[in-house]
């Protein structure tokens, strides 16, 4: 009966075993694939020293500014960003009226009007970004096909999978930086070439880190000196990137150091609640064997 | 236990007249503070009070989230937006709400397989036991319609996939597809009928909870040597013995609960939910949310016909048979006795179920693809043979150790290593058993 028994025990032990060898088998399949990759992205991406990291993160603000700069005068052709609204800007640092000057930039369509028509005025802090297009299919007719996705949650709707074990160390690194390390990889991806005998789909761009495919329809949007800096910030792609990546996380969580700030006082008070709590267990199981 | 004559004594006036009336204070006081818990119980048993404590938290958040929540398709992804970076605190709503269903699921896993160890579903527990799998149950399709509401993509295609199985059912699968949907695909009325239903499902899991206290209250607590409790040195009364080590465990679990909810709201969900739901682009790989992914591996598990059940069929017969088998574990296990700790070959086998069950877990999120499958087929089998073959077997032919002959003589045999203390005598050395 032990020998049922054991075989059935091993049963349990083989899957796991089987499990540990072919997660290898698979990898390797894999690898000697270049030229035609059936997983994505082909390079994972490269993880970045970000100011918002770790518990106790907050966002650089004149990154953001950058950012914002960034997202104005490059993605703004294309990409929306519907979501957020020119009030919620002075949480990069800018005044009330900086913030109002901001909006005034934009034309806003809006009414009807008493008469029934539609009219243009400047844009209020209480405006969203307005979009580039007028709807989605606009979007994709302009740029061959596919609508160019809305911005405001960009950094939290982007994330290659970390796989095991990273995403357990992933718990206690606190890392919630994929999506903005993803963004910058992907915008400073674009210079490398595809490996030999790779096909590249026409009118799509090769890029090891784009996350469903070994090209992506938006060309190379960044080059060095096109956006000016009035703070000394390198001009580069690669500056462009982290900052324009800075920006996005911040638009999709603008609370964010609130959230942090809030959590480490609710943490702080439970672990000297919890030790008072426990202090308190202790003495009153005195006396009481269990 | 509570069998047992009350021992309360209404003492000033009010009481009395409440005593006479509705005898309230009397049930709380028997129940809650007089009731005999044993004195052994370790920290495994702080769990039911952490779900009632995640129950009512869900409830509290959920319902000031309904306030400014819109369930319509097209306003239901930016309405959730809006809480998100508009209504105040309602980042901290959201984000307690979403991980909230998370650790609600972490606590009850730990429940369950808690008293699949100390053998909790046996006699006179097997009505308590079929309680709480039908909370569980409730549990599972308040998480799935939840998860639906902020209609991103994930909710969009998990809602499609999963509501797909019923249509595998012959005759009247199109049918109670059809009913889920209000419709012939997932759009605007099945969103609202989550929704309606998703506000409706706590209330039940609350009212079964009350039964499932209820009968805890009649045929009282296991506890880790699976002996009943024969004489008043083998308990404690619950206050202030037992609240105090919940409140104690309820803190650590918060604060691992408060840990993600801060730090790591999202790492539990899914980026692709932050895209509103399109029903004309699928995700590369559509995964329901972690706490499903063991039955999902399950589901994929069968791709081979077996005689007229086609795959999709078997598949969604072994998932829901895999739920099946929780309901039939107080038959299943032949043992006359409860606890793991007297049986060696089943605290293997249990441990084995363990390591099985989140290796489905893990294949439920992987690809169904090459050697994934046959992993998930292997898994699949040792889930039921767990089941079907090692719970009846084991009782009949394992030789368990010799059990105590009560808590109290365990309690003392325990600690004689460490102390030398009768019971009931003072300064015992603290254990965390």
């Amino acid at each position: 009966m032990k020998k049922i028994l054991t075989s059935l025990a091993l049963l349990g032990l083989v899957v796991v075993g089987v499990e540990t060898a072919s997660t290898g088998a698979i990898a390797a399949e894999e690898a000697h694939n270049a030229a035609a990759p059936t997983h994505f992205p082909i390079d994972q991406p490269k993880e970045m020293d970000w100011s918002f990291a770790g518990p106790f993160g907050t966002y650089d603000k004149a990154q953001l500014q950058r950012g914002l700069k960034v997202y104005k005068e490059v993605c703004a052709a294309c990409h929306s960003m519907n979501l957020v609204a020119f009030r919620t800007l002075e949480g990069l640092g800018y005044s009330e009226g900086q913030v109002k000057t901001l909006a005034a930039e934009y034309t806003i369509h809006d009414g009807p009007n008493d008469a029934g028509d539609m009219f243009d005025r400047p844009g209020k802090p209480s405006d969203y970004f307005p979009a580039p297009f007028a709807n989605e299919q606009a979007a994709a007719a302009s740029n061959g096909g596919a609508a160019p996705p809305d911005m405001s949650l960009l950094a939290k709707a982007r994330g290659v999978e970390r796989g095991f074990p990273r995403f357990v160390f992933d718990i206690f690194t606190q890392y919630a930086q994929g999506g903005p390390d993803y963004i910058h990889s992907l915008l400073t991806g674009y210079d490398e070439t595809p490996p030999a005998g790779m096909v590249i789909p026409e009118g799509t761009h090769y890029n090891p880190y784009f996350l469903s495919g070994v090209s992506l329809k938006m060309p190379k949007p960044l080059s060095d000196g096109q956006v000016t800096y009035d703070d000394g910030a390198p001009q580069t792609v690669d500056q462009y990137s982290r900052d324009v990546s800075a920006f996005l996380m911040w638009a999709a969580e603008p609370h964010m150091e609130d959230r942090k700030k809030t959590g480490f006082r609710v943490l702080v008070f439970l672990l000297l609640f919890g030790a008072l709590v426990y202090l308190t267990k202790r003495k009153v199981w005195e006396g009481v064997t269990h | 236990m509570s069998e047992g004559h009350s021992t309360y004594t209404p003492k000033t006036g009010i009481e009395r007249w409440f005593d006479a009336r509705m005898p309230l204070p009397r049930m709380v006081y028997d129940s809650f503070i007089a009731y005999p818990v044993p004195r052994n119980l370790n920290y495994a048993w702080t769990f039911g009070g952490i779900l009632a404590i995640m129950l009512v938290s869900q409830i509290l958040t959920g319902i000031v989230l309904a306030m400014h929540y819109t369930a319509d398709t097209t306003l239901a992804f930016d309405s959730v937006e809006k809480i998100m970076r508009d209504v105040n605190s309602g980042w901290l709503l959201r984000y307690l709400h979403s991980n909230g269903a998370s650790f609600f699921f972490v606590a009850v896993y730990i429940h369950i397989f808690r008293g699949l160890y100390y053998g909790s579903y046996k006699a006179p527990r097997e009505l308590l036991w079929i309680l709480g799998c039908i909370i569980y149950l409730l549990m599972m399709a308040t998480g799935f319609m939840g998860y639906v509401l902020p209609w991103g993509q994930m909710s969009f295609w998990g809602a499609t996939v999963i509501t797909g199985f019923f249509s595998a059912i012959p005759l009247v699968g199109n049918w109670i597809q059809e009913l889920l949907l209000g419709g012939f695909a997932v759009d605007n009325p099945t969103l609202n009928r989550f929704f309606a239903l998703h506000y409706l499902l706590p209330f039940m899991i609350a009212g079964v909870v009350v039964l499932h206290v209820w009968a805890l209250h009649v045929v009282g607590q296991s506890n880790p040597t699976g002996i009943e409790v024969k004489s008043k040195t083998d308990t404690v009364a619950f206050t202030p013995y037992a609240t105090i080590k919940d409140a104690f465990g309820m803190i650590v679990f918060l604060f691992v609960f408060a840990y993600f909810v801060f730090y790591l709201p999202n790492y539990l969900g899914h980026p692709d939910n932050y895209t509103i739901a399109d029903p004309l682009k699928t995700p590369a790989h559509i995964v329901p949310e972690w706490y499903f992914l063991p039955f999902y591996a399950i589901l994929r598990a069968i791709t081979f016909n077996i005689g007229p059940i086609n795959s999709k069929l078997g598949g969604v017969l072994c998932m829901f048979g895999a739920i099946v088998m929780l309901f039939l574990v107080p038959w299943l296990d032949t043992s006359k006795v409860r606890s793991a700790v007297y049986r060696p070959w089943y605290k293997l086998f249990f441990w084995l179920f363990v390591a099985d069950a989140v290796l489905l877990g893990w294949l439920g999120s992987q690809p169904a693809e090459g050697s994934y499958v046959f992993m998930a087929q292997m898994a699949t089998l040792f889930y039921f043979v767990f089941f079907l073959v090692a719970l009846p077997v084991l009782g009949l032919i394992e030789t368990p150790r010799r059990l105590p002959n009560s808590i109290t003589e365990a309690v003392l045999e325990k600690n004689k290593g460490g102390g030398h203390h009768p019971a009931g005598a003072t300064a015992a050395p603290e254990t965390k058993g």
